[in-house]
């Protein structure tokens, strides 16, 4: 958010700081206010211009340079050229400028040209024609020239071109639908409100006769957030005040939907609008291979420096004798003696960091965002992750040129944030690799979202919606309470109260089908056209099962509520106000009034909200009844209700208008006038949702379990419903010992005293191994699974002054106990808290990777804060999917994501790493050993041409490739065996044992190379004519033998040979002799120097020095391949195990062999003992029709 | 939270009819499911282990100990035979040439050896510098390759690199820079003393010296065909530290100005600090009799060269060449060793494959 204040200071700047104020008053129609109200203050604001392009055609190469410039890679090449500029170098600055100019070049066009196709999409809109009104005229005019106050008008499918007040629709209620996919996701069509005084107005001359203010706030991001007030003149003075609200106001980049045509105000336009301030980046994930590499790159930095300083140190030391600093055979200039000798050495220094610089190779930046952005077409691919249902595959959060996003005004390229994107994509996959903590969301996450109406209960009555419907009682809802044959004239009023509230207390709309576009789904095939959509399923399948149980919802008409009871009479209901729900409040309430002119105010929410507010009712049934649903996994919903008399219902009009009025605080002061009027309700009844398991959660959850992750169950829902869910996901076993840290408990104790007893039991376990056990399971270990929930946390979370015995305070505590549980569930969660709890593990001492995994806009917050967030691509719009990292369809693709492309990755990127550091090492220690023996003067071992291309071409191709090829294991393998994740798990390949390993790995070659050499060429001929080789040829024969030895090194590290793999280890060996033998082969006129003329031929034609290349060859690789077959037949990991498995059943593995025999003792081993419920809640959804079609329409995307 | 949770980075806004470009036209339809795509492309999964590199081992120990011992063997033949005439004792004859650096009238000293063994073949004579930086930065690039590929324009006017050996009163000196500069200028010649006490010079061969590629190709006098070198290297200076011009290094005319083979030999820097160069190549007249039979030798040196001022040494060096080059027990020692450590690794190995691998690849699994 930085950039936007940044912003805003220089908007406020351009401005001039006095027509700088807090709100802003629009001018509707630029007319001017009757005389007589306030002063006129006009006030600039920006054209509709939208600037999604970030240079101009004169400032690109400036401004790219420094975007470019700004990272510290591309820094540090920079300086090292400009030095090599500067100072006399023993490198020529091509070596160095020349890849960095290829870098930044090729980055520089990808974002030109980017830029240009985003110049040409803003053109496009900004000249696009909008509808305007003016003097009663309906005007085209290119939507760059739009100003605020101008009267727009839209028509159906037609975006808004800024953010709009809206003043009237062609629907007589004033209304509007709109979607608002491509703004945050959600496709389902939400309700728009026209002013209600101007709502009249819907013709173009009517509107323009509309004299009329509004104030309203500075344009500020949040899309769902806005406050101001029309004043509007009729033909009194006294202007008629009018809240707005965001139910009000019309986004830019909202699409309107079956809706003629709508009249609207511009407010807020161009770069001001709530879209345009919304599209910032966000500040990127790092990964722990990140890390780790920085952390390396520190450590060659530091071995860098130490060596140009050694060297330097040594130079002036050997050269206090003047014969061997200026020998009578090669002086110095005048020039150079005369330079102060602190300048010179200085000189020296940087001449060393120059010679040695390529130990930090640019291409290493190259090859591994190459290799991040080109693996991660390999998840976009991938089939087994493809959903057929919903047509979709995992998304990587990539820019996609969508016509209409290309218009958004997001401030960085696209391609830009598609290579970003990318890149964290990538690492968050690489990070995900060493997962150790996943939190996941329950509804839409683990469970599949596709609500039902299992039952509803009044007063201790049970309703089975199939039951009634169809006349008899079906098999599943024996046992149960059915419906009273004669509940008596109370509680028959009471039922039909309880229905008519679940049938008026929703938002739900009513989609006729013709109007529909996408897929149609009738409610009811033959009986009606029309069905539901909503933004909350649980609400669609209320609506739906009150339609079974004889309520049919018809629409919303003029404010009026439509219902068909059950004699198929219509009812209407005039709607008088909605208190929408939040979670925080979590329940929603209407006022309607009835035909007979009663007012009543229907409630529905979560117990835990309704229950305290309720003063009558069968409290005791009810909630006896919503608890054992909530055992049962289904999630439950509370009615209530209300009488208000004609005053009261005064009272709280005034109440909420007051609230909604206010400028400031609207939120806090709405959230008061709904506690005060959401009060001294009847209980009416409950309801009971059922939303199924998703396929395979309970597999994928063992799998992540086995692989050492720890699951935590982060969700809002009840307590009881969330374990019922855990068990039959099998977070929860049986014999899974179940510490509770709930409200309910700390009633009865102290948080204090609660803390210290699950403490003890989860440490008393820890330390003596002879507890008697909980569930009689002589298991090895007691697994503990603790419920939280929110009120708790957010308690034990309060820092607290007061000390603990041991020294710690609650937070501590609480996470000794967490550490030590298996599964943690986490209920009545505010999305707020659910980040939280993730910044907390993230934060604690062993600093464990976090992955955090939801479907709704309440996961967002955890998702921002895990270091890898996955959204999935659910029910509840895209909001998730758009903020993760990266986006599946089903959980259940976790499993592969994680065990299989994670694992991969992994392994990948960190031999990639490794690797990279490793042949740096061997190609530039022989140049640190060769200045011992030329006078510490810089000189070079190698030609400058192989000094510049080693890293670009040499060696190169045969790590990316390997990168995105490499698999040490049969993918079927790593998906049946999870455990194989621990193996990888806490970064092991990329610890500072294995670096360190490499790197003497790499300084060993690089002194068998040079050794080998210097004695090969020490005072003796090497040809069969008696010739000399010269320098060249030394470091010609040196430079062979490392491009061979660190080629066939990781031709030894390759585990999977594909054609490619030959192709471009073989193929860049061959590159290198034709490159070699074609580089010496001819006098090259444009240089001035001819120093490889022949020199790698004539030193292929020398016996000797085939023979010492193919020793030191051997000598190399020889320490690591011991290595290898040592620790293999020694000590080999599960890894090595399953390899050799696989080998030795040529592939057949998968399928017969055991692999848990494989490795340390199998977990798994509660399986069998199948708890209660968990076993109820199995069959449930065992026995249920394999998928229903989806009653309502839940978004565009199908 | 949300203004958080919308200051995302990218749009999805996801259309079913809109056709959106890259990524959304994967996202859109189903991926192929090519061998590739899905990671499936066939491949060979080779393990390093114990088994498998076994042979490798063996074999590598088996044909490196033959190799070696030939290597060591050839070696050993090798005849070399060296001779330090730096004259830093006083008891040597070149003392006095020694000490008495930059005078103009030339020093010549003889030294006087005996050879045990009779070298058979060709013999290469060479002349050794120690403690020389020819490999020194600044000497190393201190010349300028288009003029010694005859490049008129860099012959009048001598790159950068060649400075402070660049210009002499004004003239660019040709050849410039400081390998040129100080071209090693001991004359040394060979005399056989045969039983009687006669003197007699061994021929030796200046031709074949340097690359043939560089006296060919890389190195080139100026002017083209004109044969007369003296008018081409008219406007320029001589190095300083030279006794005659470069046109009259040698009277052979395919052997003069750049194209001088013992200047083409100089010109090839060394790698280390230590170095010989080729310097004249005593060729076998006949089959009967050995090159250089067994007897007493005299060198005689026009000592130019001063090395005192840098501690540096002078050698003269004589040696026969094999297919292998000149001496050097070290190649064939390094093969002798790494074969028998292969061989040894080879056994362990063995052992441990027996020991390890078997429980590794079989009895896990059956059980």
């Amino acid at each position: 958010m930085d950039l936007s204040s940044i912003r805003k200071l220089i908007t406020r700047y351009c401005t001039g700081e006095e027509s700088w104020v807090d709100s802003r008053t629009v001018y509707i129609g630029q007319k001017e206010p009757p005389p007589g109200t306030e002063a006129y203050i006009p006030q600039r604001f920006p054209d509709n211009r939208i600037v999604s392009s970030k240079y101009t055609f004169w400032n690109f190469i400036p401004k790219n340079l420094f975007e470019q410039f700004r990272r510290i890679a591309n820094f540090y090449f920079l300086i090292i050229f400009l030095v090599q500029l500067i100072i006399d170098t023993p490198t020529s600055p091509t070596t160095s400028g020349l890849p960095l100019f290829f870098v930044i070049t090729v980055t520089a066009i990808k974002q030109g040209y980017e830029d240009w196709i985003r110049h040409k999409a803003d053109n496009a809109i900004n000249q696009c024609p909008v509808h305007i009104i003016q003097h009663g005229k309906v005007v085209r005019k290119q939507s760059q020239k739009l100003r605020v106050g101008d009267i727009v008008q839209v028509k159906e499918n037609e975006t808004f071109p800024c953010d709009l007040i809206l003043l009237s629709t062609s629907r007589e209620d004033g209304t509007c639908f709109v979607t608002t996919a491509s703004l945050d996701g959600e496709s389902s069509h939400k309700t728009y409100y026209a002013v209600q005084d101007t709502k009249a107005f819907n013709t173009a001359e009517e509107v323009d006769t509309l004299h009329a203010t509004i104030e309203c706030e500075q344009p500020q991001p949040d899309l769902y957030k806005f406050v101001g007030r029309i004043n509007i003149y009729l033909d009194r003075d006294e202007p008629i005040v009018r809240p707005l609200g965001s139910e009000n106001l019309l986004l830019r980049g909202a699409t309107l939907k079956n809706t003629e045509y709508i009249h609207a105000v511009a407010i807020y336009t161009g770069m001001e609008t709530k879209m345009a301030l919304n599209y910032q980046s966000k500040s990127q994930k790092r990964s722990a291979v990140e890390k780790s590499m920085n952390a390396y790159l520190i450590v060659y930095l530091c071995i860098l420096i130490s060596k140009a300083l050694i060297n330097t140190v040594l130079k002036y030391a050997w050269q206090a004798n003047p014969n061997r600093d200026e020998p009578w055979y090669n002086q110095k200039t005048e020039t150079e003696r005369q330079r102060h000798v602190l300048i010179r050495a200085f000189t020296d220094f940087l001449a060393f960091m120059v010679l040695f610089n390529y130990i930090i190779p640019v291409s290493m930046y190259v090859t591994v965002e190459m290799q991040k952005f080109l693996g991660s077409y390999f998840i976009l691919w991938d089939d087994d992750m493809f959903d057929e249902e919903l047509g979709e595959g995992p998304l990587v959060n990539t820019s996609d040129l969508n016509e209409e996003l290309g218009q958004v005004g997001n401030l960085f390229s696209p391609l830009q944030n598609c290579c970003q994107s990318h890149y964290w994509f990538t690492v968050s996959v690489l990070s995900s690799s060493q997962v150790e903590y996943v939190f996941t969301d329950k509804t839409g996450t683990l469970t599949e979202n596709n609500m039902e109406l299992r039952e509803c209960c009044v007063d201790g009555h049970v309703y089975v919606p199939h039951a009634i419907c169809n006349g008899q009682i079906l098999p599943g809802a024996t046992g149960m309470d059915m419906i009273d044959s004669s509940p008596g004239v109370d509680g028959k009023e009471r039922e039909e109260l309880f229905f008519r509230a679940l049938c008026l207390c929703h938002t739900v709309q009513v989609k006729e089908e013709e109007t529909v576009d996408g897929i149609k789904r009738g409610i009811h095939q033959g009986k009606s056209t029309s069905f539901y959509i909503s933004s909350s399923p649980d609400e669609v399948a209320l609506v739906e099962g009150m339609k079974r149980l004889g309520f049919t919802y018809l629409r919303l008409k003029d404010s009026h509520m439509e219902i068909l009871n059950r004699e198929d009479e219509m009812e209407r209901f005039e709607l008088l106000e909605v208190l929408n729900f939040d979670s925080v409040r979590r329940r929603m309430s209407v006022i309607v009034r009835s035909s007979s002119g009663d007012y009543y105010l229907f409630c529905k929410g979560a117990d835990s909200s309704v229950f305290p507010r309720v003063v009558s009712g069968k409290v005791e049934q009810v909630r006896a009844r919503v608890e054992h649903n909530a055992v049962e996994g289904l999630r439950t919903l509370c009615v209530a209700y209300k009488k208000l008399t004609h005053e009261e219902y005064e009272e709280t009009c005034h109440l909420l208008n007051r609230a909604k009025l206010a400028l400031q605080d609207r939120d806090k002061k709405l959230a008061e006038a709904y506690d005060v009027i959401e009060k001294d309700f009847i209980l009416l009844g409950a309801t009971a949702v059922e939303d199924r398991l998703q396929d395979k959660a309970a597999d994928t959850i063992e799998s992540l379990h086995k692989a050492g992750m720890k699951v935590w169950v982060l969700t809002g829902d009840k307590m009881e419903t969330a374990a019922a869910t855990c068990y039959a996901s099998k977070l929860f076993h049986r014999n899974t010992q179940i510490l509770e840290l709930t409200t309910k408990r700390t009633e009865e104790q102290s948080l204090h005293d609660v803390l210290f007893d699950l403490s003890r039991t989860v440490l008393r376990q820890h330390g003596s191994m002879t507890r008697d056990t909980f569930s009689g399971l002589s298991g090895d270990y007691q697994d503990y699974g603790l419920i939280i929930d929110g009120a708790t946390l957010s308690a034990v979370l309060k820092p607290t002054q007061e000390v603990t015995s041991n020294g710690g305070n609650y937070k501590e505590i609480f996470l000794e106990i967490c550490r030590n549980c298996s599964a943690v569930l986490c209920c009545r969660m505010a999305p707020l808290q659910k980040a939280q709890i993730v910044k907390m593990i993230k934060a604690s001492k062993e600093r464990p990777i976090t992955l955090a995994i939801g479907d709704g806009a309440n996961d967002v917050s955890m998702i921002l804060e895990a270091h890898v967030g996955i959204g999935i691509m659910g029910k509840e719009g895209r909001q998730a999917a758009r903020n993760s990292d990266y986006a599946i369809t089903k959980f259940k693709h976790l499993k592969k994501m994680l065990l299989v492309h994670g694992h991969y990755y992994y392994i990948r990127i960190a031999e990639l790493v490794q690797y990279f550091f490793y042949k740096n090492v061997c190609f530039i220690f022989p140049q640190f050993l060769y200045q011992f023996f030329c006078g510490f003067s810089q000189q070079p071992l190698y030609d400058t041409a192989y000094l510049t291309l080693y890293n670009i071409s040499f060696t190169s191709l045969p790590i990316l490739l390997y990168s995105l090829m490499e698999q040490h294991i049969n993918m079927d393998i790593l998906k049946r065996d999870p455990t194989l994740y621990r193996d990888i798990a806490k970064n092991s390949l990329l610890r500072w044992p294995t670096f360190i390993y490499w790197t003497f790995l790499g300084v060993f070659d690089a002194v068998v190379f040079f050794f080998g050499a210097f004695f090969l060429f020490d005072n003796t001929t090497f040809t069969s004519n008696g010739q000399m080789f010269g320098n060249w040829t030394f470091g010609t024969l040196v430079f062979t033998v490392l491009v061979f030895t660190v080629t066939l090194k990781l031709a030894l590290d390759t585990h999977y040979w594909t054609w490619i793999n030959h192709f471009v280890i073989w193929g860049s060996l061959l590159f290198y002799v034709i490159f070699s033998l074609l580089w010496g082969g001819i006098i090259w006129p444009f240089l001035n120097y001819q120093r490889m003329y022949y020199v790698f031929m004539q030193m292929l034609s020398s016996g000797p020095a085939w023979l010492s290349i193919i020793l030191l060859i051997i000598v190399s690789l020889l320490p690591d391949v011991v290595k290898k077959v040592l620790c293999r037949a020694l000590w080999p990991t599960t890894t090595e195990r399953i390899q050799n498995a696989d080998k030795l059943y040529k592939g057949h593995l998968s399928e017969f062999t055991p692999l848990s025999s494989l490795h340390a003792p199998p977990v798994r081993k509660h399986d069998r003992h199948g708890n209660e419920n968990q076993n109820r809640t199995h069959r449930r959804s065992d026995s249920s029709p394999p998928k229903k079609l989806m009653c309502t329409y839940w978004g565009g995307q199908a | 939270i949300m203004a958080s949770s919308y200051g995302a980075k990218e749009e999805d806004g996801h259309h079913p009819g809109s056709a959106g470009l890259g990524g959304a036209a994967i996202r859109t339809k189903k991926p192929d499911n090519t061998a590739f795509k899905q990671q499936r492309l066939p491949a060979w999964q080779p393990i390093l282990t114990a088994g498998t590199v076994l042979p490798a081992f063996f074999i590598i120990g088996l044909i490196f100990i033959p190799i070696g011992i030939g290597l060591y063997v050839t070696s050993n033949n090798i005849k070399e035979f060296e001779l330090d005439y730096t004259g830093t004792d006083m008891s040597s004859p070149c003392f006095n040439c020694s000490q008495s650096w930059n005078s103009t009238n030339t020093c010549k000293c003889e030294l006087f050896f005996s050879l045990d063994q009779p070298f058979e073949s060709n013999v290469f004579m060479y002349y050794g510098l120690s403690n020389f930086y020819q490999n020194h930065r600044r000497y190393v690039k201190s010349r300028d390759d288009s003029q010694l590929n005859g490049d008129e324009r860099s012959l009048k006017e001598p790159s950068k690199e060649c400075e402070p050996y660049r210009t002499n009163e004004n003239k660019p000196i040709a050849p410039c820079g400081a390998i040129a500069n100080s071209m090693f200028n001991d004359t040394l010649d060979l005399f056989y003393i045969d039983p009687n006490g006669k003197k007699r010079p061994i021929s030796l061969t200046k031709k074949g010296i340097a690359w043939w590629t560089d006296k060919h190709v890389k190195f080139r006098n100026p002017g083209g065909s004109n044969s007369n070198l003296t008018t081409v290297f008219k406007d320029t200076a001589k190095p300083v530290n030279w006794h005659k011009p470069v046109y009259e290094l040698d009277v052979d005319i395919e052997n003069n100005g750049f194209i001088n083979e013992d200047f083409i030999v100089w010109m090839r820097t060394a790698a280390l600090p230590t170095f010989r160069k080729l310097y004249r190549i005593i060729q076998k007249n006949n089959d009967m009799t050995p090159t250089l039979p067994r007897g007493n030798y005299s060198l005689a040196v026009t000592y130019n060269y001063p090395v005192r001022s840098f501690e540096g040494r002078k050698r003269m060096i004589l040696s026969t060449i094999s297919w292998m080059g000149g001496k050097n027990p070290f190649l064939g020692i390094a093969y002798i060793t790494v074969g028998s450590i292969c061989f040894f690794l080879g056994v362990v190995l063995l052992f441990i494959h027996h020991k390890y691998g078997n429980r590794n690849n079989s009895s896990d699994i059956a059980s």
